[in-house]
């Protein structure tokens, strides 16, 4: 067998796949972030916490009523992107004139808030949810076992995210909500409901993250902290991404899975600061970002 | 009467502006300090509240005239957090003892301030087995569990039944380290070999990637040297890549009961481990479990670590009613040299060293067909005496004993 740097190469195929799985929630959970902050120019910590509501979502939704994983996709990241508007009319909309520490510390301090509210109801060893019957199993790849899961989330994860992307980017209401982020009142002045336009698209943002939490909530335990676990991570990817680049939240997210990912198999000690380590790299080198440009 | 005493002790150094360590101000007060809201919360957490006050309640503190004062902290399971909060208690909040303590890495911490300040530290949360060995303390017990005792109870058992290749799963840190250490010495002992070991992050949430390297091993036994979250994560993980499916078998080094109910039996049924309190064994165990979960959170069951913390503090304050005195190092002493006995784990001892020594229970996790109630989970397969659970004290290498 051939080897790389001592590890078998079928087995670094293996690393590289599982990094790109990783990645795919890094690149769902940063596109969210990425939107809101592009065009609202919120940095939105509840973001986290809006994931873990997802999974509990559609764990609520399949142990109280009965509703498969399936509708769960669609059900649950409207019912959070709902509460997402609400919070965006009431509280986020009072602090778009303010300096962005503003929004950040009060999604700081919502997110805190929801994940003691989950952690005081439903404890921290979380609840189990199951794979959906029609995804249990796995195909043998030869070089590894491949979970139908797993695969079902690559493709999902980039099928939302390219979805996404081209809609800001390529289409109409794309341009229009670009437009009104650039110059609201000129937009306005077109007849456009900027205000309404915005808050859907904080709403949309936090529907991403829901969206994620349910495709975790099969893998990962339910539980209050999973967000906050990931949270932080999720910055950095954005951070190197340049914030507020659609394509480089989505680019940066997998290419970072696959960086931590390797990181794991030759030093698993440092997998978890890795991330940080480029991202104080690429802050020296592109202050903006890889992705960003300076506004 | 001692209390009268020192009341009046307390009085005059309260007269005289001097506030001293050694003299009690006539409330003894216990600190439980543990993860309250990360990824031990729910074997620790509050849980070790309400048992620390089922036992104050048990010993009858009230009827005796003595004043018990119960207070709690969250150390995040981190060692600086965990040490700010112990200076603080024992200099400014006049804690003279502090319970349970999960994270290995804080209870390090907290044991030598603990011996610093001379007051006292009865473990039950955390694992190292260096608590009772190189930093070992006049002013510390270990009570409920460690290291050795999971390798060993775990570790023989899985590898006399043909589980004699191993690759292991570590959380980094000094809880994991020790626990791999452990067992490595007890499948080594036991004719095994390790054919590789790798260290997670801590806490994670992803283990795929490692739990690919340890399938690439060929090892027959995957070795989970973490706990909580990491390990329910680790054991759902397994299963989602078909890592049991393939022939190779996970061994759960520290599993424990909320642990299992979080994962479900269909996904856990058949793990073995090793505990030393499960709430089904006799009556006295269901009617503790019973008024326990009555005032826990969510109504859980008692895990072994909260009904450790019950059975510490219970002979705590026994030991302070038989010695007169609250002062830390001379009430250690004074539980060392009476013989223990509870509802919980029955009679025991605790040895020179500080390390408290009841049986082990190595334990089977239902099949779902098999479990009559949310909280039947586990299956008791063998009993190891306490003379054999624990590591001898000589292999120890505590400096307390000559």
């Amino acid at each position: 067998m051939t080897e790389i740097f001592g590890v078998p190469t079928q087995a670094l195929f293996g690393q590289l796949l599982i990094g790109l799985i990783n990645g795919s929630f890094y690149a769902l959970l940063s596109l969210g972030l990425a939107v809101i902050f592009g065009l609202l120019n919120i940095i939105n910590f509840t973001h986290g916490a809006q994931y873990m509501m997802g999974a509990f979502v559609a764990y609520f939704l399949l142990n109280q009523f009965g509703v498969s994983y399936w509708w769960a996709l669609l059900v649950a990241p409207i019912l959070v992107g709902a509460t997402g508007v609400v919070i965006e009319r009431t509280m986020l909309a009072r602090l778009y004139k303010l300096d962005h520490l503003y929004g950040l510390l009060l999604t700081f301090g919502l997110a805190l808030i929801i994940q003691g509210l989950f952690r005081h109801e439903y404890g921290s060893a979380g609840l189990p949810y199951q794979i959906p019957a029609q995804l249990q199993g796995g195909q043998n790849l030869g070089f590894m076992f491949l979970p139908n899961y797993r695969a079902w989330v690559i493709v999902a994860s980039l099928a939302v995210c390219l979805g996404t992307w081209f809609v800001i980017e390529r289409t109409k209401l794309g341009a229009y909500l670009r437009a009104a982020t650039e110059n609201p009142a000129l937009v306005q002045a077109f007849g456009v409901n900027v205000p309404r336009m915005i808050t859907l698209t904080y709403g949309f943002g936090v529907a991403l993250a829901a969206l994620a939490g349910v495709m975790a909530a099969p893998i990962y335990q339910v539980s209050p902290q999973m967000g906050a676990d990931l949270i932080i991570v999720v910055f950095a990817v954005v951070v190197i991404g340049g914030m507020g680049s659609i394509m480089g939240a989505i680019v940066t997210g997998f290419g970072l899975g696959v960086i931590e990912g390797l990181t794991k198999v030759f030093y698993p000690e440092a997998s978890n600061t890795v991330i940080f380590i480029i991202m104080a790299i690429v802050l020296m080198m592109r202050p903006a970002g890889l992705f960003g440009t300076v506004r | 009467m001692k209390l009268k005493r020192t009341l009046i002790a307390a009085a005059v150094a309260a007269l005289a502006g001097t506030a001293q360590a050694q003299i009690s101000d006539g409330v003894i007060k216990i600190g439980v300090m543990n993860d309250m809201s990360g990824l031990y919360a729910d074997l620790t957490g509050p849980g070790s509240v309400v048992a620390a006050r089922l036992a104050v309640e048990d010993f009858g503190a009230a009827k005796k005239g003595m004043k018990v004062e119960i207070v709690s902290a969250d150390h995040q399971n981190k060692p600086d957090v965990g040490s700010t909060i112990a200076r603080g208690w024992y200099d400014t909040d006049k804690v003279d003892v502090i319970v349970d303590v999960p994270t290995s890495s804080v209870a390090l911490a907290v044991n030598q301030i603990t011996r610093d300040k001379g007051k006292a530290f009865l473990v039950s949360g955390a694992a190292t087995s260096d608590l009772t060995g190189k930093a070992c303390s006049p002013n510390t017990i270990h009570w409920t569990y460690d290291t050795w005792m999971l390798a060993n109870g775990t570790g023989s058992a899985i590898v006399k039944t043909g589980g004699d290749s191993w690759f292991f799963l570590t959380a980094d840190y000094a809880f994991g380290h020790a626990l791999e250490r452990d067992t490595e010495a007890v499948v080594l002992k036991n004719g095994g070999k390790v054919l590789g070991k790798v260290r997670h992050p801590f806490p994670g949430s992803d283990f795929s990637s490692f739990l690919l390297q340890a399938q690439a091993s060929k090892a027959k036994i995957i070795g989970l040297a973490n706990a909580g979250g990491d390990t329910i994560n680790s054991i759902k993980q397994a299963s989602e890549f078909g890592i049991v499916k393939g022939g190779q078998n996970l061994a759960g080094l520290l599993v424990f009961l909320t642990d299992i109910k979080a994962l479900g039996l269909q996904t856990a049924q058949g793990l073995i481990f090793t505990e030393t309190f499960y709430w089904d064994q006799n009556d006295a165990t269901r009617a503790f479990a019973k008024r326990f979960s009555a005032q826990a959170p969510r109504n859980n069951y008692p895990t072994m670590i909260h009904a450790g913390v019950y059975s510490a503090v219970l002979h705590y304050l026994k030991a302070i009613e038989a010695g007169k005195t609250d002062d830390g190092t001379k009430v250690i002493a004074q539980m060392k040299a009476m013989p223990t006995n509870d509802t919980l784990f029955g009679k025991g001892t605790i040895r020179e060293d500080g390390r408290k020594l009841h049986d082990a229970l190595l334990v089977e996790v239902k099949k779902p067909a098999e479990s009559k109630g949310p909280w039947d989970l586990y299956k008791i397969r063998a009993t190891i005496p306490a003379s054999q659970a624990f590591r001898p004290v000589a292999e120890g290498g505590c400096p307390l004993v000559k």
